[in-house]
């Protein structure tokens, strides 16, 4: 009598479950199971820290004296950002190489990509011979190009001297040329990958744009800029935002090859922020920077977005 | 249906643009011909590309036999970026297969969320993660570097793309066959999605093994270093000797080099992806 009771409500109970276990609400965990991970990471690697910089920047703390050490000061450390020499001379350095790097790449990109896209035969020896830097560690590419640059003895201005430049550039211990010599090292890397994204974008286009074109009789040139390079907006546009980007987080090569010098003219926010907070130990004024960059780099595609929103259409 | 003029001008344009990715890679034979040779050959002008007398050896050993071998930077690399590569995929696997093909509340701020931090450049938030893994008792440890790694919204993304595109009725045709979600995660979406997460893999390998930035922050000891930190380590013990240095500079290129010969057409679209709206 009993036992059949306690079959009864056994049975009761999993008929419950199985009512209470639909499908959907076995989707709904299921769905939060699989992002759970991934979830997680982002918040305690990304919104956390965002955040906890955020307060950081506020206070002066050197970390040796733990949590009770930490002073809070307001937006003081802002403040001396913007008299702090070596921070203004890394803000200008960063607009510097931008300015330098970003056009100078998409420009030679775009025209080889274009070149290898329609004129060439063996198009994957082109991808991968321009690729190849982009895929070396940029340490080591870096010291190699520390060699080629030795002001004295280094091939290149053995070279200078040869073809007659008799005071050729001292490269990387240049005040005056540190910036560039590093510029030049950071186009040649990075060049392969904007060819491959240029490609990949040009062989969207349909051929027989270029075909009717022809049949018009428009020019080689005449095809570049009138179909490839608009067809191209939204790769262009990507392009844009991320090696404008990547360009304000360059770091690597300064920290291996200058340590932002000589005499600081080399150096940039990202190094800054490593000095300071890595080297200094000031994780309050380092976390103000980070902010700075934060803020540089949300400012940079939101102008970026907003100008190209309006100006592409099709 | 091009003319025969035409071609022979293509031809020409192909030879051109031979000489001209010959001098592109210039370095890079530089690199390899001054590891091969002798201190004082290195800096000869005109540049003797090949070698009167062989060094090459010679600097091998150094560069593996010497007091810090090259050999432990590559087992520490190898190590890090093949565990941060598997982590990275299976977690975002798990993630583009719940943003895909699962309905469950909160998915589109989720989604939201994660193309918003998307944004966030990692440098924004060095110090407080440095902070952190102090604070978990992670500093200078691999564990450090391969949780810092782990995580990708980019990733996630690009894979959430291509389960998109996934058919359902391969998935209701398991489920009919009484599978479970996991079940139908493991033994229908991973296998479906093998393209994808080789592609994705391989570039994830690729920028873990040249990651500087974290290992130089996370690491102290030299017996944890990876191979960037150990070109530092050996900038410090013979940045004056360059036939040596470039033998380092060789070291540490050539297992990406012959990742990128073999896995050409992988690597490319891997990187591609990312560029094209799909």
């Amino acid at each position: 009598m009993s036992q059949h009771a306690t079959v009864q409500k056994r049975l009761a109970s999993r008929k419950e479950k199985r009512t209470y276990w639909t499908r959907r609400r076995r989707e709904q965990l299921a769905g939060w199971l699989f992002i759970a991970p991934e979830v997680l990471g982002m918040l305690v690697l990304a919104v956390f820290p965002l955040l906890f910089s955020l307060g950081l920047s506020l206070t002066e703390w050197n970390l040796v004296g733990g949590l009770s050490a930490i002073h809070f000061v307001g937006l003081d450390n802002f403040a001396e950002l913007f008299q702090d020499n070596r921070f203004l001379h890394a803000l200008k350095n960063n607009i510097g190489f931008t300015a330098g790097t970003v056009p100078a790449t998409m420009l030679i990109g775009v025209v080889l990509a274009a070149v290898i896209h329609k004129k060439l035969y063996f198009k994957d020896y082109f991808k991968a011979a321009f690729f190849v830097p982009y895929i070396c560690s940029t340490v080591a590419v870096a010291a190699v190009w520390s060699a080629l640059y030795h002001p004295s003895k280094g091939p290149l201005n053995q070279m200078l001297i040869h073809l007659g430049i008799s005071e050729p550039p001292r490269w990387l211990v240049d005040t005056s040329w540190s910036l560039v010599a590093i510029m030049i090292i950071y186009i040649w890397q990075l060049l392969g990958y904007q060819i491959i994204i240029f490609l990949a974008g040009m062989s969207n286009i349909p051929d027989e744009l270029y075909e009717a074109a022809r049949i018009d009789g428009a020019s080689g040139i005449q095809q570049f800029r009138r179909i490839t390079l608009p067809l191209l907006g939204p790769t262009t546009f990507f392009l844009a935002i991320t090696s404008t980007i990547s360009s304000f987080k360059v770091f690597d090569m300064i920290k291996f090859l200058t340590d932002g010098g000589p005499n600081y003219s080399s150096t940039v926010i990202v190094y800054q922020i490593y000095e300071e907070g890595f080297q200094n130990f000031r994780m309050g004024y380092a976390s103000a920077m980070s902010w700075i960059l934060f803020l540089l780099i949300m400012l940079v595609t939101s102008v970026t977005w907003i100008t190209q929103s309006r100006k592409v259409h099709y | 249906m091009t003319t025969r003029t035409f071609k022979l001008g293509n031809a020409v344009l192909t030879a051109l643009f031979g000489i001209i990715s010959i001098f592109f890679l210039l370095p890079l034979v530089w690199m390899i011909s001054a590891a091969s040779k002798t201190e004082k050959e290195v800096w000869t002008f005109p540049i003797q590309w090949i070698p009167k007398e062989w060094h090459f050896v010679q600097n091998f050993k150094t560069i593996w036999m010497g007091d810090v071998s090259f050999g432990l930077f590559y087992w520490n690399s190898i190590k890090i970026a093949l565990i941060s590569t598997l982590a990275t995929l299976l977690i975002s696997a798990m993630a583009g297969y719940a943003l895909s093909k699962l309905e469950f509340k909160g998915k589109g701020l989720v989604f939201g969320a994660m193309m918003a931090f998307m944004m966030i450049p990692e440098q924004a938030t060095l110090v407080p993660r440095y902070i952190m893994i102090k604070e978990f008792g992670l500093y200078d440890t691999h564990a450090a570097l391969i949780l810092m790694g782990m995580f990708s919204s980019y990733f996630t993304f690009l894979l959430r793309q291509f389960m998109l595109g996934v058919h359902n009725d391969l998935l209701e045709a398991a489920e009919l066959d009484g599978a479970g979600f996991f079940r139908i995660f493991w033994s229908v979406m991973l296998p479906l999605s093998r393209p994808i997460l080789a592609t994705v893999g391989i570039i994830k390998f690729i920028w873990t093994w040249n990651d500087y930035q974290g290992p130089l922050i996370m690491l102290n000891s030299t017996n944890l270093y990876t191979i960037p930190l150990g070109m530092q380590f050996f900038k410090e013990e013979f940045g004056t000797t360059i036939s040596v240095m470039m033998m380092a500079s060789l070291a540490a290129i050539i297992p990406l080099l012959v990742l990128f010969l073999v896995l050409q057409k992988q690597v490319i679209k891997g990187i591609s992806i990312g560029g094209v709206k799909g």
